[in-house]
């Protein structure tokens, strides 16, 4: 790493844990050692809080044991008001922060002055941030950071993926090389599924069934870390293990939503060595220094194999030796989803899809930030942002179109020539019309799409706060309801300014908080392992238990082929649900779920929603598919592809998303919400809008490219169809099916407000005068309110 | 045109599913909360460039409405305008297209919070109008009797087994009626907002929009 301390750019590659972020630092501490350095000199950048928090203890340590002149702070959104001023005013030689945290200090106008004498910027866990936008704000941050500061080196940390080159390419300064060090990858992982007496059942999410075998494991290790795929699910397990825990083990628990004050408890016991295990989410998925790591338990399948081996290698890696994990499924599918990535880690076949272009969205975000910054000329401009890798490819029109959605709204309708949001100044270059909008674009900065979350804490004055939930979900609260949050079950006693108070409740079994966890795709190679499997003959390699569960979806329907598509119909709570069998990844299979319901709802077929997995769709609704063939018509598919994408509720979700990061829709602030509702009015409405009067604007087409990228993959619909060509299999069924049973468990459900949804509504407000005593409502003219 | 037809205080209304009242036997519509040239306030005030067609979607609601009724009279219940210099920066096209609007019918404006002051638009300017059994007004009074109001944009949740749809509606008892927001950019309120709560009665009923309007007990 020395050796290489001036290259402009380097891509270090190491297995999770192999000390690299150390390495990383090397350099710097050289050149601060002497002592002349007046000011910032290195800029480290990672994606988490409170990797930046634990990099700083870590890093603090030795600084002070060798006395040297170093000053070390980190800058996060948990840092306080007066210590940001501080910071402004008078730089720590090493700033440890976040995307988000950089992006705000670019966007003032002292930004030139801070960042001056900047040598080098280590963006640590590099390969989390570029699969985000995250990541592309950065690498548009560092661009502006290279021309304030020329001579400025640039350091990426990376666990191991699978195109090391795809990602120097982000972090360089365009188009200058970036050599890549790939570290000695270590010993062979030690991966193993955990065989439990009891089987796993066909469908639920919380692997229960395996808590005292998991205790058995966490007994015999130093500590555990045990992974989940949500929150929610992570939240039930914590609750459950403690009901088993007889042995009183030190357990304790992390994720995103509880309580910051809790979150750092957690992980200084952690440190200390005082907790055998924690039941933790995503948030502890990034190289944190835990100490004694010795075991790893992902509880639910592994979504990809990529995320499997970067999560394992938490394990043991201060010991060089091998790392240590189990997978526990949650059910049988699941235990056919673990064999299969357990092949592939042993194939050594790690995946994942190229991003793409940068986005626009994330663009016009950027411009507004250096607006904030102060007065800029569009040529400069453009040429820095095509230094970074991701708009490299970006044309000079395009730019155009970003600023001037930016500087007018960017309608074919003029109306904003009076109140622009950028104004060019007779010297050409572009400035804000009102300054004080700057305080909008900070509060706006940022990539990351929260839910609206209300706080929680223990009711009465000064009460212990808890965490967050989803706004969403505290509005179907109504007192006396229990939650899980922070392991506890807590009953809801009412709203007061926006914070959800709460009592204790000693009952055992909570109405789940459904707050949101990260959701992963299962990577189509993953699919394709398990279509391969399914047509052995029978199954020695897996569990008794599931070998059985296959033998039986073969009896009672069958199993899906290649070259084939497998549809089952069968009822269930009341409704009609079709699970079609298309393994083409969950993009493609949301895609067909949105066309399907769509042809469904034009043949009077009356769907009600859908939801997608990497395997399946599964679409529910009030009347059963007959004759599948017409439906799956390729061309009548790709006929109507745009008319459907248009009005969809996947289009208006990105809508959203993409809207808030350009700035068309602010963010809602904590103000705003108090006043109630009544003012703001929703997203779809803007979205329905500009479809309808302006369908070619900017807006739209950074819609229709998002959705292409995340959601919508017509491409794997096509070749599925090819490989079927037109061999459908329809199975009707008086039952759910072993195989769909996995599927009632998935997030993600999409509603098609269709007629089906009139035909509920009548119903149901029929329903309800009858409950009230009233004669059934009918929109006849002689109909009378009785008073 | 799909409509529900229910009587209040003695009078058959029809509440359309765009959110517009039609009293039959008067030959009268009445909108409330257009709202229009709120992107441009909005704009002015230093936010966001909102979409600027909102005026003309409006307008192209109500003109729809205005043919499939045939009103001789329409009566704009208050915060027709988003502020007095919204409604002095419609375009030369969004005025006479009102103007037209206008033309062969009775226009009555009531003033709204928004919209206190008089504009520059032909038709009566009113605080309020009593036209008996009914009066109309901007926002409610407590002693309200055959009172038709709007200003709380009011809209109600109905839950269905897995999932919940919320819809602009029409709050009413037996004092007072509260119209929804007819305007393209305007939000709601929910019925089961204390704001709400308290002012109707505990029997009081909404009737949601949309493309066949219903009624159900007030949600709250």
């Amino acid at each position: 790493m020395l050796d290489r301390a001036a290259d402009p750019s380097l891509l270090l590659i190491a297995p999770t844990g192999g000390g690299k972020t150390l390495a990383g630092f090397l350099p710097t501490l050289v050149e601060l050692a002497e002592g002349q350095h007046d000011g910032l000199h290195t800029l480290y950048i990672s994606p988490l809080k409170a990797l930046a928090a634990d990099i700083k203890r870590n890093l603090r340590t030795p600084v002070e044991e060798m006395g040297l002149p170093i000053r070390i702070e980190d800058r996060t959104g948990d840092t306080s008001q007066t210590k940001k001023k501080r910071q402004r005013a008078d730089p720590p030689h090493i700033l440890l922060t976040t995307p988000e945290s950089l992006a705000l200090l670019t966007s003032y106008e002292d930004a030139p002055r801070m960042f001056a004498g900047l040598q080098r910027v280590i963006v640590d866990e590099i390969h989390a941030l570029a699969e985000s936008k995250r990541g592309d704000q950065l690498f548009l941050a560092l661009a502006r950071l290279q021309t304030l500061c020329p001579t400025l080196r640039r350091v990426g940390l990376s666990a191991t993926v699978e195109d090391p080159n795809a990602i120097a390419h982000l972090l360089a300064k365009h188009p200058d090389p970036c050599p890549v060090i790939l570290a000695d990858p270590g010993p062979a992982p030690d991966i193993r599924m955990l065989v439990t007496d009891e089987a796993p059942p066909w469908s639920g999410g919380g692997a229960k069934y395996a808590i005292p075998a998991v205790l058995e494991e966490v007994k015999k290790h130093n500590t555990t870390l045990i992974f989940h795929n949500t929150r929610a699910q992570a939240e039930l397990y914590f609750h459950n293990i403690w009901l088993a825990n007889e042995d009183q083990l030190p357990i304790g628990i992390h994720h995103g939503s509880l309580d910051r004050q809790q979150r750092e408890r957690v992980e200084q016991a952690m440190v200390g060595g005082q907790l055998k295990a924690i039941v933790c989410t995503g948030s502890l998925d990034l190289g944190i220094d835990w100490g004694d790591v010795d075991l790893v338990i992902q509880i639910g399948a592994p979504k990809n194999v990529k995320r499997l081996v970067q999560r394992i290698g938490r394990a043991n890696h201060r010991y060089n030796a091998p790392s240590k994990a189990l997978l526990v499924p949650a059910n049988r599918f699941e235990v056919v989803e673990c064999i299969a990535a357990l092949e592939a880690v042993k194939a050594d076949a790690l995946d994942g899809d190229p991003r793409g272009p940068g986005p626009r969205d994330v663009l016009c975000q950027h411009i507004l930030i250096t607006a904030a910054a102060g007065p800029f000329d569009a040529d400069a401009l453009y040429a820095e942002v095509t230094t970074a890798g991701a708009y490299s490819a970006l044309t000079r029109p395009e730019f155009d179109a970003c600023l001037d959605f930016c500087a007018t709204g960017g309608y074919a309708l003029r109306a904003y020539d009076q109140w622009q949001r950028l104004q060019q100044r007779p010297d050409g270059k572009w400035q804000l019309r009102d300054p004080r909008s700057t305080q909008r674009i900070r509060m706006n900065i940022g990539t990351i799409q929260g839910t609206d979350t209300l706080k929680v804490r223990y009711k009465g004055r000064g009460g212990k706060p808890l965490g967050e939930i989803e706004e969403g979900f505290a509005a179907t609260l109504t007192p006396g309801d229990t939650f899980l949050i922070g392991g506890q079950i807590v009953r809801y006693d009412s709203l007061r300014e926006l914070t959800v108070q709460v009592t204790r409740d000693a009952s055992k079994k909570p109405k789940i908080a459904t707050f949101m966890g990260t959701k992963f795709a299962t990577s189509t190679q993953l699919s394709h392992r398990i279509i391969e499997m399914f047509q052995h003959d029978s199954w020695p390699d897996l569990p008794r238990h599931t070998s059985e569960w296959l033998t039986l979806q073969r009896k009672v329907s069958r199993l899906p082929e290649p070259g084939r598509l497998l549809i089952e119909s069968f009822p269930h709570d009341g409704r009609v649900h079709t699970a079609v069998y298309g393994f083409a990844g969950r993009n493609a299979m949301q895609t067909l779920g949105l066309l399907l319901t769509k042809r469904m709802e034009e043949t009077g077929l009356n769907p009600l929603g859908f939801l997608a997995t990497d395997y399946a769709t599964l679409i529910w609704g009030l009347d059963p598919i007959r004759d599948p063939a017409p439906l799956f018509e390729i061309d009548a598919l790709r006929d109507g592809l745009d008319r459907w994408l248009a009005g969809n509720a996947v289009m208006k979700r990105t809508f959203r998303a993409s809207a808030t990061i350009a700035g068309l829709i602010e963010r809602n602030s904590p103000s705003a919400r108090k006043s109630g509702r009544q003012a703001t009015f929703s997203s779809d409405i803007l979205y329905d809008t500009l479809a309808k009067y302006d369908p070619d604007h900017l807006m739209l087409d950074i819609t229709r490219q998002e959705a292409m990228r995340g959601l919508v993959d017509f491409g794997r619909i096509e070749e599925m169809a090819r490989r079927v060509e037109g061999r459908i299999d329809l199975i009707e069924l008086d039952r759910v099916t072993p195989l769909a049973a996995p599927l009632f468990l998935e997030v993600g459900r999409v509603p098609v407000k269709g007629l089906a949804e009139e035909k509920l509504l009548a119903a149901e407000a029929e329903r309800l005068m009858a409950t009230a005593g009233l004669a059934p409502a009918s929109p006849k003219r002689d109909w009378r309110v009785p008073f | 045109m799909n409509t529900y037809d229910f009587t209040f205080t003695g009078t058959h209304l029809q509440a359309l599913g765009s959110g517009a009242l039609y009293w039959p036997a008067q030959a009268l519509l009445c909108v409330s909360d257009l709202h229009l040239g709120k992107s441009e306030r909005i704009a002015r005030r230093g936010g966001s460039q909102l979409p600027p067609y909102e005026t003309r979607d409006t307008l192209t609601r109500l003109s729809g409405d205005l043919d499939a009724t045939g009103a001789r009279t329409v009566i704009c219940l208050g915060d027709s305008f988003d502020d007095l210099a919204a409604a002095r920066s419609l375009s030369e096209d969004e005025r006479l297209w009102i103007t037209r609007l206008q033309a062969g019918r009775r226009w009555v404006w009531i003033e709204g919070n928004h919209d206190p002051g008089p504009i520059e638009f032909g038709g009566t300017h009113l605080a309020d109008m009593v036209h008996p059994p009914l009066t109309f007004r901007h926002i409610t009074q407590p002693t309200a009797s055959g009172e038709i109001s709007g200003h709380y944009h009011p809209k109600a949740t109905l839950h269905l087994r897995s999932r919940a749809i919320t819809r602009r509606a029409f709050l009413f008892d037996q004092d007072r009626l509260i119209m929804p927001a007819y305007g393209t950019y305007t939000g709601g309120l929910r019925s089961h907002d204390a704001a709400l709560t308290d002012l109707m009665r505990t029997d009081a009923h909404a009737i949601l929009t949309g493309p066949n309007p219903m009624q159900i007990p007030m949600p709250r």
